[in-house]
């Protein structure tokens, strides 16, 4: 059974649930420290991260850029907004397909869970459509800034 | 490209409380709009008009009987999203199979060589 839970909340919401064996710290330091960031978050096989920019403090910046080795390419820029080590971040994020979509504001909160940590991840888009289009298309191009699934909801 | 289309169409319709009420409705069993807007306090045409949002969208479909329209469930739209779903959920599993690799190389606060974050 998969550790991942993904579902939608109302009309513009998007969470993401899962666990892991490690402690908050460690989760913490693995979506702040681009030297770890590059080592996971490449969505399907193939797909390595080339440029890898995380300036984990508010105001920070934040730049991902993809590459599949075969000419596809895209990126992702944004803004870190908090940081609470090692308990909570919030940033804005957005693709560039190239043209940018509309921001995804987003809240990752890692919480002791035994003697592990359980990770929910809280996207809130813009409108219904955005997120209509971003659970559509978002993970077309590889990547990961989109999540999503129907659980209850049909 | 005209399947992401499609889907697009799909996930939009669905970021609507009373389409997806209907969903569930039409979840149980085949419906007449009538039926349908009992729930809402709606009219008829309001409700056709999200009908006509999720037929466009390949997620319900009618069928003729005499003067009624009912309408059901397009299970191939339906089973299309799941599909997807499915997809983006794997590879975001991916993705934090990777990350459970890479904390299991990192070292833990309470390791021998105690580094700082």
């Amino acid at each position: 059974m998969s550790k991942l839970t993904l579902k939608t909340e109302g009309d513009t919401h998007v969470i993401v649930t899962r666990r892991f064996a490690a402690p908050p710290a460690a989760v913490y330091r693995a979506h702040t420290d681009p030297n770890l960031i590059q080592k996971w978050l490449l969505g399907p096989e193939g797909w390595t991260m080339r440029v890898c920019i995380n300036e984990a403090r508010p105001g920070g910046k934040i730049r991902y850029e993809w590459t599949n080795g075969k000419g596809s390419e895209f990126y992702l820029t944004g803004e870190y907004v908090e940081l609470e080590p090692y308990s909570r971040i919030v940033h804005v994020e957005r693709m560039h397909l190239p043209d940018p979509t509309p921001d995804n504001h987003v809240e990752t909160r890692f919480d002791t869970d035994g003697t592990g940590t359980l990770m929910t991840m809280r996207m809130t888009l813009p409108d219904a459509e955005t997120r209509g289009a971003m659970l559509a298309t978002g993970m077309e191009r590889g990547m990961e800034a989109s999540y999503a699934r129907l659980e209850g909801m049909i | 490209m005209s399947k992401a289309l499609s889907l697009d169409a799909a996930f939009a319709a669905l970021g609507d409380a009373t389409r997806r009420a209907i969903l569930a409705r039409l979840a149980k069993g085949e419906a007449s709009v009538m039926e349908l807007a009992e729930p809402f306090e709606m009219t008829q045409p309001a409700i056709s008009q999200h009908l006509k949002v999720l037929e466009d969208a390949g997620l319900v479909v009618r069928r003729v009987e005499g003067a009624k329209r009912p309408r059901r469930l397009a299970k191939a739209g339906i089973e299309t999203m799941d599909q997807w779903l499915a997809m983006l959920r794997k590879a975001l599993d991916q993705n934090y199979d990777r990350l459970d690799q890479v904390l299991a190389g990192m070292e833990q606060p309470k390791a021998r060589r105690g580094e700082k974050r």
